[in-house]
């Protein structure tokens, strides 16, 4: 029996299996990635139908984008190290301190996260032209920047505060005992420990700050261009294919150059501890780090309190008027159906989404955790985790054209298929769910999946015993950040959405761009519904969390 | 723990029981009404009638739901709707798509990127058996009415807050002249020509007023605070002092008919400055490469049909085309249009669009 059994269990382990398993989702990310970004890239090479690389180098020698260049890398990583100096103390704070409403908050912070760019914009152009016009950012970088941090600090809060939980406090209290001061034990024991934490989250928020649009729009007022708002100028404007695809290669080769500095300083194998800290209450060494806290609460819960003071009020006075219209389409018909068939309909389009990038996860992270026996196996299993960190790094502006421009002809005629949106949203939640997946994978002891087999459990078996109990809760984890990405995903749904199917982030920024006052206190009043589906969606997954969950 | 597993049973159950609810809509969505089957290369007479038409248009799209019903109900048409972005944003995804449009017919090219789409033969040649008399005076130059039927017409204009400036003690400016003194310092607002059709159609209607000295235009402006912001809802709901975010700023630039929007108690609260008006024209066409030509064309004639003209003003805030067609009563008391607008030809915006757009970028860039 056993003699039968162990070549299976190994099986199941060799480079061939690898690529079964990663098969469906490397297959669904070249039809719905690679090709139309290469569709779309590829025309900006071949402008009348020849070859013309020399045309597309020759853009990159334009002053233009060599500026928008080098601003979005210093906003960027400006925005990054603002992210994680702010961020650090409140995942301490919210995941090793006993404070009130910890839950509440952890739930909350991650608002932000699917909100819509242009109603936050609106939102902080109110505060820094109104009670915080003193600090007189209102369409500086300092205001951009702003921006960035509120959308991302969710990202490291989560990603460091869940390492931070599930790691061992034995070594930093055995220095401790050794004598090291609170700040030595940070330094030489909890830092170090928490690296690939805080690299995976860094590199997360660089990609999602060097691809923001509406912020860098909204709040530099037009002064400011970056990569992506070049990329939409020079798409949506001026046809400019060539200068467009010039800057689409630059996109990804940072993301890739980002990728491989986070691969290796990410480790490739840690243990599960056994031993999990139990929050313990604040003590006055902590005060810092609550200050600290305290300050990011409120700078997140600043522009929520504008976009809700706002939506309460009609004509100056406190109404629930906008949220009653909500069933409606506007004044002067703004809309083609109520906003409520939208948020509806977001729902549904974020349960497959959800669905969708959960299967493919799952596949990618499995298919990446396999044990390694041969270093091209490790290299492939390396090259197959960053390939499905790009769709974070890319324009949707190029994959929505993308998308119109390659599918359009059978067999992948899928332009109108209503799959196209859950799809496209599941691309951009698929990341978040392998970097939550890869290292709960990565704690289980291959030796138990070992046991299991010598035991007499087949393959599927071992996945079943050892697998399955250790990755519910991150999979349930991982559904409630695939869901809240999916419900705010703007850039690429408004490319492909349908007017009779429009998502709730699509109608908001239909009806700000009607005139009327109902319509803009609509608006209002809709983000405030998404932002609280969004909440109550992250209270149910927190009530459901692993202590040991994720690395970003 | 006991909580947690009956949040995990729902959980599980809700998404059980939503799961595919993209395809199960498909299924039964009462407006998913999709064409009868076109036997494969026949393009004889005999074919059976494609049910549904395809509109690919911008954003601003919005006509009342009964009339839309009613042509549906007298063509035996069903007409599927594809709205995304602004008009240069449409015109680009014509142009990438030429020939295997998402699409039949396309509503919403304007003045200023008529050329561009025109160039790339994104439009059949198809003009509407009857055009009403004026009509054809909106033509695009050079193609008259050949491909492109022109629908409605607005003025991008200056608009003054007058209640603001009657509570100033101050005389609200009348020309583009007036926006650069001192007396209007940081009062005025507007979308950027970059990110902004309105804002372009105003950058036009400065080139077209002060030739090569534009620029120095510009630079007076911005040296006397005008503000620039991403899009028109930026300018007008959070700048302007009459939108819905209440902002400081009393001059904003919108459109002609704005003063129709802002009655209450028999007067209007805002006034368009007629001599600083831009003409942005929007037209209509039948995409090359529709698979649905019959109905492309019964819809561009449709839109020139009385019953859609006289709906325009109320549903898109645009003048109809068609001469004659009667107006709203707001409008006909409080929307003025200019009498003599700025033009610039749309030729000329084709070919400089590039060159402008980026001297304008120098220039308000500090």
């Amino acid at each position: 029996m056993e003699r039968r059994h162990l070549p299976l269990g190994g099986r199941l382990r060799g480079p061939v299996t690898l690529l079964a398993l990663a098969a469906v989702p490397v297959a669904v990310l070249a039809v719905f990635f690679v090709l139309p970004v290469v569709g779309m890239v590829g025309r900006g090479f071949r402008p009348e139908g020849h070859w013309d690389v020399g045309g597309v180098l020759d853009v990159l020698a334009r002053p233009q984008v060599h500026r928008v260049l080098w601003f979005t890398v210093w906003t960027s990583t400006a925005a990054t190290a603002v992210t994680l100096v702010l961020g650090l103390p409140a995942a301490y704070v919210l995941h090793r301190l006993t404070v009130p409403l910890r839950r509440v908050v952890r739930a909350a912070l991650l608002v932000p996260f699917v909100l819509p760019t242009v109603v936050v914009g609106v939102a902080f152009r109110q505060l820094f032209t109104g009670p915080l016009a003193w600090l007189h950012v209102d369409g500086t970088p300092w205001a951009i920047l702003a921006g960035l941090v509120f959308f991302n600090a969710a990202v490291v809060v989560r990603a460091v505060g869940a390492a931070w939980e599930s790691l061992d406090p034995r070594p930093g209290e055995a220095a401790a005992a050794l004598g090291a001061s609170p700040g030595t034990v940070f330094r030489t024991v909890t830092l170090p420990a928490l690296r690939p934490a805080i690299v995976g989250a860094g590199s997360v928020v660089f990609l999602f700050c060097a691809t923001s649009f509406g912020v860098v729009l909204t709040l530099g007022g037009l002064r400011y261009a970056s990569v992506e708002t070049e990329i939409y100028l020079l798409t949506t404007n001026l046809l400019d294919l060539q200068g467009a695809a010039a800057l689409s290669l630059l996109q990804l080769l940072v993301v890739v150059a980002l990728l491989l500095i986070g691969a290796r300083s990410r480790p490739m194998r840690t243990s599960t501890q056994r031993a999990p800290a139990r929050p313990r209450r604040p003590r006055r060494g902590d005060l810092p780090q609550l200050a600290v806290t305290v300050l990011l609460l409120a700078f997140v819960a600043l522009p929520l309190a504008t976009l809700l003071i706002g939506s309460l009020q009609v004509d100056g006075h406190w109404s629930l008027a906008n949220y009653r219209a909500l069933d409606s389409t506007g004044s002067h018909q703004a809309l083609l159906e109520p906003a409520t068939t939208a948020l509806n309909l977001s729902l549904r389009i974020a349960v497959d989404a959800t669905l969708l990038a959960l299967t493919l996860g799952l596949l990618v992270a499995l298919s990446v955790t396999r044990r390694a026996r041969t270093r091209g196996e490790r290299r492939l299993r390396g090259i197959l985790d960053a390939l499905f960190m790009l769709p974070l790094g890319v324009s949707a502006v190029t994959l929505g054209f993308g998308f119109l421009v390659t599918l359009d002809r059978p067999p992948l005629d899928l332009r109108d298929s209503p799959w196209l949106v859950p799809i496209a949203q599941a691309l951009v939640a698929l990341p978040l769910v392998v970097r939550t997946l890869v290292p709960a994978l990565l704690g289980i002891d291959d030796r138990q999946r070992q046991a299991a087999a010598s035991l007499g459990a087949g393959p599927w078996r071992a996945v079943l015993v050892v697998d399955v109990p250790v990755l519910w809760r991150p999979l349930l984890a991982s559904a409630g950040f695939a869901f809240a990405a999916s419900l705010g995903e703007f850039g690429a749904t408004s490319f492909l959405a349908r007017d009779e199917n429009a998502t709730l982030p699509v109608v908001i920024y239909r009806l700000l761009g009607h005139p009327g006052a109902m319509n803009y206190g609509m608006a209002l009043a809709a983000s405030c519904v998404l932002a609280a589906t969004t909440a109550v969606v992250m209270l149910v997954v927190e009530r459901l969390r692993v202590p040991s969950l994720g690395v970003l | 723990m006991r909580l947690r597993a009956l949040a995990t049973i729902g959980v599980t159950v809700l998404l059980a029981t939503t799961a595919c609810s993209v395809s199960t809509k498909n299924d039964s969505g009462p407006d998913d009404t999709t064409s009868a089957p076109v036997p494969s290369g026949s393009t004889a007479s005999a074919a059976p009638k494609i049910k549904d038409v395809v509109l690919v248009t911008h954003d601003s799209w919005s006509l009342p739901k009964k009339l839309v019903a009613q042509w549906e109900q007298q063509t035996g048409y069903h007409l599927v709707v594809r709205s995304n972005g602004d008009a240069g944003k449409l015109t680009n995804k014509l142009v990438l798509t030429q020939g295997n449009p998402d699409g039949d017919v396309s509503f919403g090219v304007d003045n200023t990127f008529a050329t561009r789409a025109l160039k790339a033969n994104v439009f059949a040649p198809y003009t509407p058996a009857s055009v009403p008399t004026g009509v054809s005076g909106y033509d695009v130059e050079g193609d008259g009415g050949q491909h492109l039927t022109p629908i409605d017409h607005s003025d991008v204009c200056v608009n003054v807050d007058t209640t603001w400036f009657a509570a100033h003690h101050l005389t609200p400016p009348t020309t583009l002249d007036d926006l650069t003194k001192p007396a209007y310092k940081n009062l005025f607002v507007t979308p950027g020509a970059s990110t902004s059709s309105p804002g372009m159609a105003f950058l036009l209607a400065t080139i077209a007023a002060y030739g090569d000295g534009w620029q120095s235009y510009w630079s007076k402006l911005m040296a006397n605070g005008a503000e620039i912001t991403d899009g028109w809802d930026q300018a007008y709901e959070v700048e302007f002092t009459q939108g819905g975010g209440k902002g400081k700023r009393p001059i904003v630039l919108s459109y002609d008919s704005d003063p129709a929007y802002t009655v209450k108690g028999g007067t209007t609260s805002t006034q368009a400055l007629l001599d600083t008006c831009f003409t942005e024209v929007e037209y209509a066409g039948v995409l090359t490469g529709a698979k649905n030509v019959p109905g492309a064309k019964a819809f561009v004639e449709w839109l020139l049909s009385p019953q859609v003209q006289a709906a325009l003003p109320r549903s898109m805030y645009v003048f109809p085309v068609v001469p004659g067609t009667p107006l709203p009563a707001d409008w006909t008391r409080f929307a003025k249009q200019p009498t003599n607008p700025l033009t610039v030809s749309p030729a000329e915006i084709d070919a400089n669009r590039e060159k402008w757009l980026q001297q304008w970028s120098d220039v308000t860039s500090r």
